[in-house]
C-alpha cells in the first residue's frame, strides 16, 4: 500500500530517499539548487569558510546573484558584493550573475531554465518560495543554513502540513494573480499559513499564466508559509521546455493526500484588491480606499516585475500621462524582460507617459535605493512588503497592488482603477 | 544555560524591517548590526539595552525578510533570550542556527512588562520573575534543536556530527 501523499510531501520524499514523508516529520534532503544574494551571499560564504571545506558541494547548483542593492548603492555594499564576487570566481560557480546578465534572482533563476518541475530549491531569500510556480519546493532560509548547504548539499526541514486552495468561478476584469494572492493573505492573514505549505489549485489557478503564478507563489511567505506549489501543467511543461536543459520530474497531489484544510475561494466578486499599511493582510477592494494624493509609483520587484506586468502597465500608459507630482518608477525584472519590452515599444509608452526606468534590480521594495520615500509620503507598489519604513522613511506608507491598480494610480494621483481613466 | 535580564516589550508582528531596516544591510559585521538594531521603531534601544536584557514579545516575531542580519544583530546588542508567543519560521530557524535563543510562552507574553527582572532557563524552559511570583515553562523545544543550540549553532553542530 502506498502512502497517498501532497506534491510538497513527494518531492520531499524523493529529496530524502524515503518512499513517503508526512507533515510534522523532520527529514535531512538532497538540495537541487541554493541561492543567495548580495545581502544574504556574504553571511553564508562566511559559514561556508568557517566549516573548512575545501570545495562547494556543487558548483552547477549554486546560484549567486547580485540583485538587491546594484549598480552597488555605496562602498558598503560594493565591498559585500565583491566578498560574493571573489568567492564566486575562487570556486568557479557555474550560475553566478552580476550585471549585464542578472536580474532579480526570482526573476532570471525561472527565465533561465535553471529551475524545473520536482526540484528541491533553497535560497537565503524569503522570497525563494516563487518557484513553486513551476511545481517544484522551494523555500526561503537564512544565510547559515544556505552556507551549511554550500559545503554539503543538504539540509533539514520539517514536512509542512498543506493548506488546498480551489480558486473557482470568473475573473472580473483586471483581476489577476496579484489580487488573488492579496486577497488569500488577507483571508488567512500574515501568520496564518506559518510553516506551512500553500498548494495553489481550482480552475482559475490552471488558467493563470505563468508570469501570474510566481507572483502568487512569490508572496506565499506573506502567509507565513514554507512554500507555495501549483501542479505543473501543460503550460509550466511548456514554459521549462523552452528554457531549461533538464527535464524535471512531475509530480501531483494524491486524489485523497491528506490536507489540513481545503480553502474553496469563489473569484466572481473579487475586485482588484490594495493592501493598506503596514501589512500585506491589510487588504481591501480598490473601490474603497480613500482618495489621497500619491507621491509615487513603483512597478517591478520578484512579485510583479515580469513582461507581462510591463505589458499591463504599457497597454494602461499609452496615450496618458503619469499625474502631476507622481513619480512612477518602473523596473524590469531581468535584461530580457528589458530588452522584450524595448522591442514591443512598452518602454518608449512608459517614457512618454513620464516613468523613469531603472534598471533590473530589487532597489525601492526594500527600500534599498532607487525610490527611498520622504516622511509623509505615500505610494503605491506592486511589491511584496508594506511594513513600516519599508520603503523609507518610517512615517512613509506603502500601498500593495497589481501593476494595472499601480499603473491606473498613477494616471489618477491617487489609488483607482483603470475602469476610472 | 540560564539567562538572566531586564524585558524589552514589543507587541505582535515585529517584522524583520523593523529589527534592522534594509538600509543598514549593506555591512555583514554583527557589532556594526547592532547599533542600528530596532533603529526606526525604538531609536532608544541600541543605545540603552544592557548585556543580558530579554525580549519579550507576541505573535510571529520576526516575520517577513531572510535576513539573518535580524538575530545576528539582536544577539550582538546583547540580548540574550527572545522570548515570543510564536516566531515566524525563517527567524526560527535563523535564530537557532547562530545560537540565539528563543523560547515560546503566551504566559510571558501576557505577564511580563517593560523593564522587569527575568530569568529563562533554556533547558528546563522555566521562565520566571524575581522572586518567582510570576514562573511558566516555555513550549518544549525540539530535540533536534536543542542538540543545536547545546552544539552551539549550526556550524559547530554541523563540525561535530560529520552529517548533513
Amino acid at each position: 500500500m502506498t502512502t497517498p501523499m501532497t506534491i510538497t510531501e513527494k518531492i520531499l520524499a524523493s529529496h530524502a530517499e524515503r518512499d513517503a514523508v508526512s507533515p510534522g516529520e523532520l527529514i535531512e534532503v538532497n538540495v537541487d539548487l541554493a541561492l543567495a544574494n548580495d545581502i544574504t551571499a556574504p553571511l553564508a560564504i562566511r559559514v561556508f569558510e568557517e566549516l573548512e571545506v575545501e570545495k562547494v558541494f556543487d558548483r552547477e547548483k549554486i546560484a549567486l546573484i547580485l540583485d538587491h542593492f546594484v549598480p552597488n548603492k555605496d562602498i558598503a555594499s560594493a565591498e559585500q558584493a565583491r566578498i560574493m564576487t571573489e568567492f564566486a570566481r575562487r570556486h568557479d560557480i557555474k550560475h553566478y550573475f552580476d550585471l549585464g546578465d542578472s536580474g532579480i534572482e526570482h526573476v532570471i533563476l525561472p527565465e533561465k531554465g535553471l529551475v524545473v518541475p520536482g526540484d528541491l530549491v533553497i535560497g537565503a531569500d524569503s522570497h525563494t518560495c516563487t518557484y513553486g510556480a513551476l511545481g517544484a519546493f522551494s523555500a526561503g532560509v537564512g544565510s547559515t543554513d544556505v552556507g551549511v548547504i554550500l559545503a554539503t548539499g543538504r539540509t533539514w526541514l520539517k514536512v509542512p502540513s498543506t493548506i488546498k486552495l480551489e480558486y473557482e468561478g470568473r475573473l472580473r476584469q483586471w483581476v489577476g494573480g496579484k489580487d488573488l494572492i492579496l486577497y488569500t493573505i488577507g483571508l488567512l492573514g500574515v501568520e496564518g499559513a506559518a510553516y506551512k505549505t500553500l498548494e495553489f489549485s481550482g480552475e482559475v489557478a490552471g488558467k493563470l499564466t505563468m508570469d501570474q503564478r510566481f507572483t502568487m507563489a512569490n508572496m506565499a511567505v506573506e502567509a507565513g508559509a514554507k512554500n507555495g506549489i501549483f501542479e505543473p501543467d501543460d503550460m509550466a511543461r511548456a514554459y521549462v521546455n523552452e528554457r531549461a536543459e533538464r527535464q524535471g520530474t512531475y509530480f501531483y497531489s494524491d486524489s485523497d493526500a491528506v490536507f489540513e484544510k481545503v480553502v474553496r475561494i469563489n473569484v466572481d466578486d473579487i475586485e482588484p484588491q490594495v493592501a493598506l499599511p503596514h501589512s500585506p493582510d491589510n487588504v481591501c477592494p480598490v473601490s474603497r480606499v480613500d482618495h489621497f494624493r500619491l507621491d509615487q509609483v513603483v512597478i517591478g520587484s520578484c512579485t510583479n516585475g515580469r513582461i507581462e506586468d510591463l505589458r499591463v502597465s504599457g497597454e494602461i500608459l499609452k496615450g496618458r500621462k503619469v499625474a502631476r507630482g507622481v513619480r512612477l518608477i518602473v523596473i524590469p525584472g531581468s535584461p530580457d524582460i528589458y530588452k522584450k519590452a524595448i522591442q514591443e515599444g512598452i518602454i518608449e509608452t512608459l517614457l512618454e507617459a513620464g516613468a523613469v526606468i531603472g534598471p533590473p534590480t530589487c532597489g525601492p521594495c526594500l527600500g534599498g535605493h532607487m525610490g527611498i520615500l520622504a516622511e509623509g509620503e505615500k505610494a503605491i507598489s506592486t511589491t511584496n512588503r508594506n511594513f513600516i519604513g519599508r520603503m523609507g522613511h518610517p512615517k512613509s506608507e506603502v500601498y500593495l497592488s497589481s501593476p494595472a491598480i499601480a499603473s491606473a494610480s498613477a494616471v489618477l494621483g491617487r489609488i483607482g482603477s483603470p475602469v476610472e481613466l | 544555560m540560564k539567562y538572566e535580564g531586564r524585558v524589552w516589550k514589543y507587541g505582535d508582528h515585529v517584522d524583520t524591517d523593523l529589527i534592522i531596516p534594509a538600509r543598514f544591510l549593506n555591512v555583514s559585521d554583527k557589532d556594526e548590526l547592532a547599533k542600528n538594531c530596532f533603529a526606526d521603531v525604538r531609536p532608544d534601544f541600541a543605545g540603552n539595552v544592557k548585556p543580558g536584557d530579554i525580549i519579550v514579545a507576541g505573535v510571529n516575531f520576526g516575520c517577513g525578510s531572510s535576513r539573518e542580519h535580524a538575530p545576528l544583530a539582536i544577539k550582538a546588542a546583547g540580548v540574550s533570550v527572545v522570548i515570543a508567543r510564536s516566531f515566524a519560521r525563517i527567524f526560527y530557524r535563523n535564530a537557532f542556527n547562530i545560537g540565539l535563543p528563543i523560547l515560546e510562552s503566551n504566559e510571558a507574553a501576557d505577564e511580563f512588562s517593560e523593564g522587569e527582572l527575568v530569568s529563562a532557563d533554556l533547558i528546563t524552559g522555566e521562565i520566571a520573575c524575581e522572586g518567582k511570583k510570576k514562573r511558566f515553562f516555555a513550549k518544549p523545544i525540539p530535540d533536534f534543536m536543542r542538540k543545536i543550540v547545546e552544539a552551539g549553532g549550526l556550524v559547530r553542530y554541523v563540525k561535530n556530527k560529520d552529517s548533513l
